[in-house]
């Protein structure tokens, strides 16, 4: 597909009519990127804002469990990496070495849904829901969309797994690979703040 | 380093070497336990352990900026990194903004 | 088992209100009527591959203006409601329910489902066609954006009928909008409405911020690109950055209602006013999205009308972009008088200031190009030149309304009511509709009628200023915004009068509108030789009207502002083009990559509505039914590798003699 655009143009230079359909893509990806930093921002200045607003139920320093908040951040801190080895697997066209490490940032972030799901379990049965207060509606929701985000990443990296097993690397595969270890770090970036500002400074 | 002239089917940013990535990935430890540290083991006092703790979370977003999504090598213009540049902005602007303006409604806790 | 379903139906639908009763049986008799008329001409398969599956840009654009004409008429109707019930006092017209539904839908309909489609039509319309390109960057996506539009707005449209509509104003503040002050299903249908309409807008705002970067033909520099396309520009990265904002406070306020959170309750620490202030992040650069291709039009058909290049094009183009970049610095002037101090009111009393002089100069240029231009006045122009006395008096009345203390006066009265469709509509509305009537001919290759077109402009202009002047007096007069009714001894009525006299003038506007269109289509003049108004100065008037399907048979080389206008001044002057632009107009024809039609974005946005109704009515299985869904169809379309196909060089050829030959 990329070859009716070829034609031999000088690379580098996009102001010709024609395009290279898969840096279009990922260009409008960085785009819709930057648009979740938005969302997440919001979020952060929700947490903030509400933050003290406990309404004399449980706080956040009685219930958060550090242990469990630091396994999840070295493990996706891990999966952000393996991420990056599935990326230069497939610059060497090692298409089996792209498919593993790219399985193993899935089961990474698998892991890490997990333990947040459990830490989600373990918070509501200490008596803090997201209807408790002001602050854990906004725990859950930041905290939360953060899980979602990594959840959808999970199942579309699996779907982008089983077409490279298919079709190979090919420029399309290629181009859905970038998109996805982009999406992956991003995902890792976020959660720096969320480990910063949610937990750090509760416990603080 | 792994910059090499990318053929015509290739795009930018998918270059880096595992050396790039293993210096990120350690950088992004150290400045994981930085803060940690400072606040499980109460290092500084509240306003400095605030920073230490924004601190180094930006640098660590710097690093994977820098080291794992390779924004240094996007072709010009740089696009991606103008957009960066004014979400940042915009966040900023997002979460000091309402700080400010909720001072004075803060309700009852 | 009939009573079960009685006691269902009896709360499922809206009953008890002789006007409601009435749009229930228009609606069945409508949806009736649609599926007879299809079934008989047997044009199910052409609907769905003609129109429900496309992903051309150019057809896409036509639904957006086809849906907001159809929500023009709704919100339209609503005003009319309200101006009677407000004609005189303690009129029992509508009861106080009704009327707060219906300012409320007014609201909503018309800034998000008639003014965003309408901008987005007009976006799709013109834009690929204006930088040279064959489609936007992204047509599935793009197919996508309307589908979830369409949803969006079918949900929101539904509760009039289905359930009840939302009544807590169009922005829906809580605590009124929470479960306790608004423990009906109107408020659930609005949050889910504008939330899925407002994904497909994101998504646009995404596109066409790459389509102008990424896709321009070659040689236009972005420094000579037109000044709508500026315009989207710059409206399309405001809404990237603002529509997340909004996401995520409906979202909140859902979690709010659907799982007893607390973000905006007056119990559990919730906040009230954090909504207000998150809702108006947003609120503000949605006013500026709106008003920027208003702006872009503006250039286009001042210059065009004027036979001259825009005056300014520089300052214009950093005017446009500095509004956008200020619009999200200003949004704590919208709720001035909610306590958060003289400090935070100062700061954005001066930036709300200082965001009113890039639109004076623009007006300023606009003034400019005219001058000693050689002018002529058809629609296109004479809305133009309307919307300049009348924005200018609106952006002055905002300025008053800026200066904090004073707001403290002018706030939620008739005054800002008068401004902000002064603005609206002087600025919003009278520029999509010179947009309109501009590439009208580009998009179905004949113009609407000029006459029947004055006599719409003219009753609009007529009537707006009938319609709203007098409530600048009565807000300052103390009448308040969203009253339903007022006493006798205010001394409101005479005013109130006046302005619905002039509600009515723009109804019967409206009703020209109509009149012209079917007039036009009845006694259909053709003309699709491609330069429709003789003097286009853009790439849009260079080709056929309507455009064929690939746009382009060749890729234009542009050489630089208002390369068709200098293309013509060449050819009359007997000057050759340059080698490299005629080199690639005689270049051989080149099979045509296009995007397939798909299905998925229809599907998905049915499924999206699905999971949105189950989210209203709480129907578990309907959510989770819709939610799989949009699962299910994001992967087949990952999946989906056969996308694209050719156009073979031998379909260009015909299609371009038959252009030629429609032409003459």
């Amino acid at each position: 597909m990329a070859q009716a655009h070829s034609n031999a143009h000088g690379h580098g230079k996009h102001d010709h009519g024609h395009h290279d359909l898969e840096s279009l893509k990922q260009f409008g990806f960085w785009l819709f990127m930057i648009t979740d930093v938005i969302l997440f921002s919001t979020l952060f200045a929700t947490f903030i804002v509400l933050r003290d607003n406990t309404a004399g139920g449980p706080i956040g320093t009685d219930l958060i469990e550090m242990n469990g908040i630091i396994i999840s951040t070295f493990i996706l801190l891990t999966s952000s990496f393996t991420s990056g080895l599935a990326l230069l697997s497939m610059n060497k066209g090692d298409k089996k070495g792209l498919i593993l490490w790219l399985a193993v940032s899935a089961l990474l972030g698998l892991s890490f849904i997990y333990l947040e799901v459990n830490e989600f379990i373990h918070l509501v049965h200490e008596g803090a829901a997201i209807s408790t207060s002001a602050f854990w509606s906004a725990f859950y929701t930041l905290v939360g969309t953060h899980g979602l985000h990594v959840s959808v990443g999970i199942v579309w990296m699996t779907a982008i797994i089983i077409q490279i097993a298919k079709r190979g690397i090919t420029p399309v595969t290629k181009r859905k690979v970038n998109i996805i270890s982009l999406y992956w770090h991003f995902l890792d970036a976020v959660w720096i703040f969320v480990f910063s500002i949610v937990y750090l400074m509760e416990v603080m | 380093m792994a910059s090499q002239h990318h053929s015509h089917e290739e795009t930018g940013h998918t270059h880096g070497s595992l050396k790039s990535y293993i210096i990120g990935f350690v950088l992004s430890i150290v400045l994981t336990i930085i803060p940690l540290f400072a606040v499980l083991n109460d290092w500084f006092n509240r306003t400095t352990t605030i920073g230490v703790i924004l601190v180094t979370a930006v640098l660590q977003f710097l690093v994977q900026l820098i080291f794992f999504m390779h924004i240094r090598e996007e072709d010009k213009p740089r696009y991606n990194l103008i957009s960066l540049i004014f979400a940042a902005l915009l966040l900023l602007t997002i979460v000091i903004g309402s700080i400010w303006i909720m001072t004075y409604n803060k309700v009852a806790v | 088992m009939l009573d079960t379903i009685k006691e269902f139906a009896s709360e499922f639908f809206v009953t008890g209100d002789p006007m409601i009763l009435g749009a229930q049986v228009s609606i069945a008799l409508a949806l009736v009527a649609i599926v007879f008329v299809l079934t008989f001409f047997k044009k199910w398969k052409w609907l769905w591959t003609e129109w429900l599956t496309t992903v051309d840009h150019k057809k896409i654009g036509i639904m957006y203006i086809i849906c907001s004409i159809l929500m023009l008429f709704r919100g339209g109707v609503d005003a009319l409601l309200m101006r009677i019930q407000l004609a005189a006092p303690q009129v029992e017209f509508l009861h106080a329910d009704h009327y707060n539904a219906i300012f409320t839908t007014h609201g909503v309909i018309m800034i998000l489902f008639m003014a965003m489609p309408l901008m987005f039509g007009l976006f799709n319309i013109v834009v690929p066609l204006q930088i040279g390109a064959r489609d936007v960057a992204f047509p599935f996506l793009n197919s996508l954006s309307f589908w979830l539009f369409f949803a969006g707005a079918m949900l929101f449209n539904v509760s009039f009928v289905i359930g009840g509509s939302p009544d807590a104003g169009w922005l829906a503040y809580p605590p009124l909008s929470e479960l306790s002050g608004s423990p009906g299903l109107g408020q659930d249908f609005y949050i889910w409405g504008i939330q899925i309409s407002g994904i497909g807008s994101l998504a646009s705002g995404i596109n066409f911020v790459v389509t102008i970067l990424k896709m321009r033909a070659p040689g236009m520099k972005l420094m000579q690109m037109p000044m709508f396309s500026w315009s989207v520009l710059s409206s399309s990265i405001t809404i990237m950055f603002a529509f997340p904002i909004l996401t995520v406070t409906l979202f909140l306020l859902f979690l709010d209602r659907y799982l007893g959170a607390h973000f905006f309750t007056v119990d559990g620490g919730g906040n009230p006013m954090m909504y207000l202030n998150l809702i108006w992040m947003w609120g503000h650069p949605e006013v500026y999205i709106v008003i920027l291709p208003a702006f872009g039009i503006f250039s286009e058909v001042v210059a065009t009308f004027s036979k001259k290049k825009i005056f300014g094009y520089k300052s214009m183009v950093f005017a446009l972009m500095s509004i956008s970049f200020f619009s999200f610095f200003t949004w704590a002037h919208h709720f001035f008088t909610m306590g958060s101090g003289a400090n935070v009111n100062a700061f954005f009393a001066v930036t709300t200031m200082i965001i009113a002089i890039p639109t004076g100069v623009k007006v300023f240029n606009w003034l400019f190009t005219m001058y000693r231009g050689k002018l002529s006045f058809p629609t296109p122009m004479l809305w133009a030149v309307a919307f300049i006395p009348c924005f200018v008096v609106g952006g002055m009345t905002g300025v008053m309304l800026s200066v904090a203390p004073a707001d403290f006066q002018f706030h939620n009265s008739y005054f800002l009511i008068a401004h902000f469709h002064q603005v609206l509509i002087g600025g919003v509305v009278f520029g999509y509709f010179a947009g309109l009537y501009y590439w009208w001919p580009k998009m179905f290759g004949f113009k609407l009628h000029e006459g029947l077109g004055k006599w719409a402009f003219w009753f609009w202009n007529i009537g707006f200023y009938v319609c709203f002047m007098p409530q600048y007096a009565l807000g300052l007069m103390g009448m308040t915004r969203r009253f339903n009714e007022y006493n006798f001894d205010m001394g409101w009525q005479p005013l109130n009068v006046v302005s619905t006299i002039g509600a009515f003038l723009m109804g019967i506007a409206f009703l020209f509108q109509v009149w012209q269109i079917a007039h036009s289509i009845r006694f259909l003049k053709m003309d699709k030789s491609g330069d429709n108004w003789g003097q286009g100065r853009t790439l849009e008037w260079s080709i056929p009207s309507p455009a064929p399907h690939y746009n382009f048979a060749r890729t234009p080389q542009v050489v630089g502002q208002d390369d068709w206008w200098e293309t013509k001044q060449r050819q009359e002057r007997g000057e050759a083009d340059p080698a490299h632009v005629a080199a690639a107009k005689t270049a051989p024809l080149e099979p045509i990559h296009m995007p397939k039609n798909s299905g998925i974005p229809i599907i998905m946005s049915g499924f999206w509505f699905l999971a949105g109704f189950g989210f209203v009515w709480d129907w578990k299985w309907m959510i989770v039914l819709g939610l799989g869904g949009v699962i299910v169809t994001m992967l087949a379309r990952s999946f989906n590798y056969n996308d694209d196909y050719y156009v073979t060089v031998e379909e260009i050829e015909r299609t371009e003699a038959a252009a030629a030959k429609g032409a003459n």
